[in-house]
This record gives structure tokens, C-alpha cells and sequence, in this order.
């Protein structure tokens, strides 16, 4: 009843959090300390590869080509939170990731110019490639979830199924046979020298994003203040912004450090009658498109899942499946939808996995569920449901990448890597009971 | 009493409700007036719950009818039984525990920004202005209510049920885990509903809050309702005997009664 509501006026008495111990500036700062912790972990390891290598590890080239190869795994990630989060679990995703990849390879090689009348020169094939594979991707997810949701299959049976059977497709798809040859375009997808937005571009999203930045912390104060609720303080807002723009800008900076290989740079200077200077000619690759891909996933599927009324149900029914249910939430579409996120992100990750390749084999994707629950399980997100964030299931990935490729850096094989990946894995997960058991939360 | 000359606001007829061999409502009917509370009691597994599940829309009903306001209504889901105003405070209190106080409030209910996105501020804003009246000792709007006492995560779970306008409000055992002051504070938020014109649902095991609250009282026995009795025209006594026996006190035998008694 809106009497009751009006009666009384908003209590703004909230006490601010005591400022005296270092823990308590921090909580001023209303930083997410998991979070937090991730980022000085990711941080430990890549400068003890740097000092391991002597100077050789920490380099432009080597940080993009880490980047480069954890963006597949993110992008899924991001997903695979949302669905951990509903208690659910997703074991198809590699099969998924391959039986797209094989679609985009076959429809450049095959289907586009003989079936579909969509020569080399037709506009925009990577678009429609793309878009095919995007559909296809929520179309299987959807039936997943459709048996999932509605039919009450458990989500480790019905994604098992898909992981087996979907790969299977795979080979008849193909008659067993790889398939190269990608629309120029769709190539850049995966990155490199020529798959990067470039050094301007580069310096105009680190700028883009400072402004985002500085516009988020301003509106949420100001939308606080109308409210009358309690704000952070002045200087931890001024802090957040310093330390967001520099974040920004710097890696920016960074990527813009890469260069294009020297043949590369060289043939595109006797291409345009450019004088070679006497260190070669440097241009500055900037971000490679997958990592803006990643970014901009990142972004929407942060967005999604604290900003709309899906993500909240996600969480919602994660906390208690009953309370979900019981506030009139239409928990069965909710958990379905989960699935066809997964499927769109797969093709994404699809996309850079076979425009790196150049084509698609048949284990395009092979272990990538393993991979992405781990990125999400490391980045925070507890298989008791209902907990989990999306940045730091990125972070997540980008930690397991660092040390496999930092591993592999320093010569030690892959089932070494394995053994680092795997005992990694455990620590995070028993760090985060240990917390959660000392009532962290 | 003109209660009998008026419109009832709720009408559950021949109410059946059945898990499997058991049968757990049998033709059960009850009716609800505006501004009344009715006291719903019985012993362990005699369907209160259940009963008033089907009216919250938790679980729909194997036959009967429903009628709010006269027009016989589906109650398929809870989304139904909010749809009629009917709100309802469960037991288990029914919160996500891991989101904060203003978004259980809201839970299914959000209120967004013109482009759909959630307006977590004005959200906020509306659970400060009613918690402010429920307990204005709340001030963790931002945790997880995981984290707040008893009472608090009681608090929101009324609150909830109080914003939406509720016409009809079921209170399945809403004092059980609460300690003497907020038991208190909720019998108060009873009495001040009730004079607000809303009918409620009272499930209780405390015989004193029931006759201390309940306008009129419905036994249930096995799945039936034994007797709807006027508070006034009753006495614990009965009431007690109808709960323990399932039958009127009209209806209970000398050798009955003196069972009664020895165990009492």
C-alpha cells in the first residue's frame, strides 16, 4: 500500500565503514576485493615470468599473443558464470565451438559460393557467416536448454550428450576432413598484425574508455545524492577515476608497444612508397579485434547480468531456486535463455578459433569446457549457485592463460602445464572456502 | 457481526489437493472477508499449508474453485495470485539470500528505467521508506540479507508482501522464529493491516496469537476443515479439541473427551 510507503521519510543513517585500519580504506572504496585480489595475482605471476626470463617475458608481442589466445576461452566464460550461477553447468561448449567453427569454414569454402550463389566478391560474407553461426549457436543452446528448462533432463546429462553428439556432427559435417580458406575479412576476427584496430583507434578507445569511466562515477554519485543515500568518499572517487583512466591509457599504450613484423611493415612500405627509416618502420598493431571482442562481451554480459531483470533472475534463482519461483519469476525461461547466451558466445569464440586457424578441423574447441569452467570457478564463481561475477571469470582466464603460456615460455611442456593448471585450480576454490568460511562472504 | 451481509472477498470451494496417494486437502472450503483475519490451525500435516499454497498460486489445486471477489479465478502460479493482490509470507521466508534487501523486495517485481534496465536507486529508495516504518532499526540495505538477523530478513520478507498493494495476505506461521519484541511489532502490523481493510490468512501453531489476532477460526483435521467457529463464540478449549480429535465439540463422545483430558 503506497500510504505505508509514504509515511516515513528515507533514513540516510548508514555509518559510514570505520577509516582507521587499511582494510577499512579499502572498503571506503566500495572495491570488490576478490576482484581486486585477482588482479594482484595476475600481476605476481606475470612479472615472476618476467624476472624467471630476464626482461624476455613481459614484452608487447608476448602480452598480446596471451591475450590473443585466452580471448576464446573469456568470451565462454563469461557465460559459463551466468549459467554456474543457476546451478546449472555447461559441458558442450568445446563441441559447440567446433561445430560452428566447421560451419563458418564450410559455408566460405563451400556453401557461400556454390550453394548459396555468394561468390568471393559478395558484400559482407563475413557478416553473414558470422551471423549464421551466431544463430546456429542459439539454436542448439536453446534445445539444450528447452530440455534442460522444461523437460527437467539435468543440465550435466543433457550438455554431457551434447559434448559427445555435437562433436560427432562435427566429422559428418566434414566427411572427417579439415577445411581451410576463410573470407579475408572473417580472418581478421582472429587477430594478428592486420587484425588489429590499429594505433589511432587504439588511443581512441583507451580515451573512450577514461570518459566512460569518469561519466560512471559521476552519475552513480549524483544518482546517489538525489536519493539521499550515502556516497563514497570524495577521495576514493578521485582515486577509482585516477586508477581507472590510468588502466585505460596504459594499456592502450601498451598494445600500441607492438609492431608489425618487419616483412609485414617493409612490403607495406614499398606497397605505398614510404622510406624505410633506419630501425625499420614502426606501426603499431594497437588491440587486436578479438580482444576488443572480448572487451565489448564483457561489457554487455557484465551489463546484462547486474543491470536487467534477466541477470537478476539468473542470480535470484542461483541464491534460492523456491524464492525464485515463489516471487512469480519464470524460472524455466530464465534458465533456458542461460543456454542461448552460451550458444551466442560460443560462436563468437568460434569465430576467432577458426579465423586464427584459418579454417576448422576436426577439434576445433577440443577440452575449451574444462578451460572455461575453470576461468569461472578461478574468477569467483561458486558451484553452490548464485554466486559469480563476469569480470573476474575474464580475469579468471587470463590468470590460467598466463601461466600456461608463461610456463610454455619458460620450456615446460604442456602436461607440465596441466599439473600448474590443475593444482591452481584447487588452491583458488579452497582459498575461497577458507574466506567464505571465516565469513568473509 | 455484519460479516455475513457483505461480499466475501475470497471463497475456496471443495478444495482438493493430492501428492501422489496422499491426500492432503479434501474438499475444503473457507472464506475471507475484507478486514478480517482468519486463524487457520491444526496439527502437523493437516494442509494449512497446502491449502493455502493453491491460494498463493505455489501449487495449484487437483479440482475446486476460487472466487476473489465474487468472479471465479485460474491460480496457476504465483504470478496469478500476485496478479489478484494476494501476497504471502512463507515460513521459509522465500528470499534469495544472496541479493540485498531492495532486491528481494522487488524480486519479479522490478522497477526499471524507461529502457528496461533495473532502477536499483528508486528501488533502494521505496524499501528505505517502508522499512522505515516496518523496522527502522534497518539500515544494511546493501548486503546480502544472508547476512541480517532473524528478524531483519523477516522484516523484508512482510515488507515485501505489504508494498504490492496486497488486498489478501497469507501469513503461514510469520512469528515462529522471531523473539518477544518482534513478535510483538508483527501482531501490531496485523492489527494495523486488518484495520486497513485487508483479509488475511493466518497459519498458526500458538493458540494464544491466533485467539489473540483471528476474527474467526478454521481447524483443519487430516485435510478437512473440521469447523470455521467465531472467535467469540468459542473457547481455546474447543478449539483444541478440534484439532486434536477432528471433530465438533457437539460431535466428541464421553470416552473422547475423557481421552482429551488425561492428555491435556
Amino acid at each position: 500500500m503506497s500510504n505505508v510507503a509514504d509515511a516515513a521519510p528515507a533514513s540516510s543513517q548508514v555509518q559510514p565503514p570505520a577509516r582507521t585500519s587499511i582494510g577499512g580504506l579499502i572498503a571506503q572504496t566500495e572495491i570488490d576485493l576478490r576482484l581486486f585480489g585477482m588482479l594482484v595475482a595476475l600481476a605476481v605471476i606475470l612479472l615472476t615470468f618476467n624476472i624467471l626470463s630476464g626482461g624476455k617475458f613481459f614484452q608487447p608481442t608476448n602480452m598480446v599473443t596471451l591475450a590473443v589466445q585466452a580471448s576464446g576461452v573469456a568470451v565462454i566464460a563469461t557465460g559459463m558464470v551466468l549459467v554456474i550461477v543457476s546451478r546449472n553447468i555447461d559441458l558442450s561448449v568445446g563441441s559447440l565451438v567446433g561445430i560452428i567453427a566447421m560451419t563458418y569454414a564450410l559455408l566460405m569454402t563451400d556453401w557461400m559460393p556454390n550453394i548459396l550463389g555468394m561468390g568471393p566478391d559478395f558484400p559482407f560474407r563475413w557478416v553473414i557467416a558470422l551471423g549464421i553461426g551466431v544463430g546456429l549457436g542459439a539454436l542448439i543452446g536453446g534445445l539444450q536448454g528447452f530440455i534442460i528448462a522444461y523437460i527437467g533432463v539435468p543440465s550435466f546429462i543433457v550438455t554431457l550428450g551434447g559434448l559427445l553428439s555435437i562433436r560427432g556432427f562435427v566429422w559428418y559435417l566434414s566427411s572427417g576432413a579439415a577445411v581451410s580458406g576463410l573470407d579475408p575479412n572473417f580472418q581478421l576476427i582472429g587477430g594478428g598484425a592486420l587484425g588489429s584496430v590499429g594505433g589511432t583507434l587504439t588511443w581512441a578507445l583507451g580515451i573512450a574508455g577514461c570518459v566512460a569511466i569518469i561519466v560512471l562515477l559521476i552519475n552513480g554519485r549524483r544518482q546517489r545524492r538525489r536519493y539521499g543515500f550515502p556516497v563514497r568518499p570524495m577521495w576514493a572517487e578521485v582515486l577509482l577515476g585516477v586508477i581507472g583512466s590510468a588502466a585505460a591509457l596504459g594499456l592502450a599504450a601498451f598494445a600500441n608497444a607492438n609492431f608489425w613484423p618487419k616483412g609485414l611493415a617493409d612490403r607495406y612500405a614499398a606497397d605505398n612508397n614510404i622510406a624505410v627509416p633506419a630501425g625499420g618502420l614502426q606501426i603499431s598493431t594497437g588491440f587486436p579485434f578479438p580482444i576488443v571482442l572480448l572487451i565489448g562481451v564483457t561489457l554487455v554480459m557484465t551489463w546484462m547480468a547486474t543491470r536487467r531483470r534477466f541477470g537478476r533472475y539468473v542470480y535470484a534463482y542461483g541464491g534460492n531456486p523456491d524464492a525464485a519461483e515463489l516471487a512469480g519469476i519464470n524460472t524455466r525461461w530464465t534458465i533456458l535463455k542461460t543456454y542461448v547466451v552460451m550458444g551466442v558466445l560460443c560462436a563468437l569464440a568460434a569465430a576467432i578459433a577458426s579465423a586464427r586457424l584459418n579454417g576448422a578441423t576436426l577439434d576445433v574447441g577440443q577440452s575449451y569446457e574444462l578451460y572455461v569452467i575453470a576461468a569461472a570457478v578461478v574468477g569467483g564463481t561458486s558451484f553452490a549457485g548464485g554466486i559469480g561475477t563476469i569480470p573476474g571469470a575474464v580475469l579468471g582466464a587470463f590468470v590460467m592463460q598466463s601461466l600456461a603460456y608463461g610456463l610454455s615460455f619458460m620450456g615446460v611442456n604442456s602436461p607440465g602445464q596441466n599439473v600448474v593448471a590443475g593444482i591452481v585450480l584447487i588452491l583458488a576454490v579452497g582459498f575461497d572456502a577458507f574466506n567464505r568460511r571465516r565469513g568473509g562472504s | 457481526m455484519t460479516v455475513a451481509e457483505r461480499k466475501p472477498l475470497v471463497v475456496m470451494q471443495d478444495i482438493n489437493v493430492a501428492f501422489g496417494g496422499v491426500h492432503a486437502v479434501r474438499e475444503a472450503t473457507i472464506d475471507l472477508f475484507a478486514g478480517e483475519v482468519i486463524g487457520l490451525v491444526g496439527g502437523n500435516g493437516a494442509g494449512k499449508s497446502t491449502l493455502m499454497r493453491v491460494l498463493s498460486g505455489a501449487h495449484p489445486a487437483d479440482s475446486g474453485e476460487i472466487r476473489v471477489n465474487g468472479g471465479s479465478v485460474a491460480i496457476r502460479n504465483p504470478r496469478d495470485a500476485k496478479a489478484l493482490n494476494i501476497e504471502t509470507i512463507y515460513q521459509t521466508l522465500a528470499l534469495a539470500d544472496n541479493i540485498d534487501a531492495p532486491g528481494n523486495l522487488f524480486l519479479g517485481r522490478e522497477l526499471t528505467t524507461r529502457l528496461g534496465s533495473l532502477n536499483d536507486s528508486s528501488m533502494e529508495s521505496e524499501t528505505r521508506k517502508i522499512m522505515g516504518r516496518l523496522n527502522p532499526n534497518f539500515t544494511r540495505f546493501a548486503l546480502p540479507v544472508k547476512s541480517l538477523s532473524g528478524g531483519q530478513r523477516q522484516a523484508v520478507a512482510i515488507a515485501r508482501a505489504v508494498y504490492f498493494n496486497a488486498r489478501i495476505l497469507i501469513m503461514d506461521e510469520p512469528t515462529a522464529a522471531l523473539g518477544p519484541a518482534e513478535t510483538a511489532q508483527v501482531r501490531n502490523l496485523v492489527r494495523q493491516l486488518k484495520d486497513e481493510g485487508i483479509g488475511i490468512f493466518l497459519i498458526s501453531h500458538d493458540i494464544h496469537d491466533v485467539f489473540d489476532l483471528s476474527d474467526r477460526i478454521s481447524v483443519m483435521y487430516h485435510g478437512r476443515i473440521v469447523d470455521t467457529v467465531n472467535k467469540n463464540d468459542t473457547t481455546p478449549d474447543d478449539v483444541l479439541g478440534m484439532i486434536i480429535l477432528g471433530k465438533k465439540p457437539g460431535e466428541v463422545s464421553e470416552k473422547e473427551l475423557a481421552q482429551l483430558e488425561l492428555r491435556g
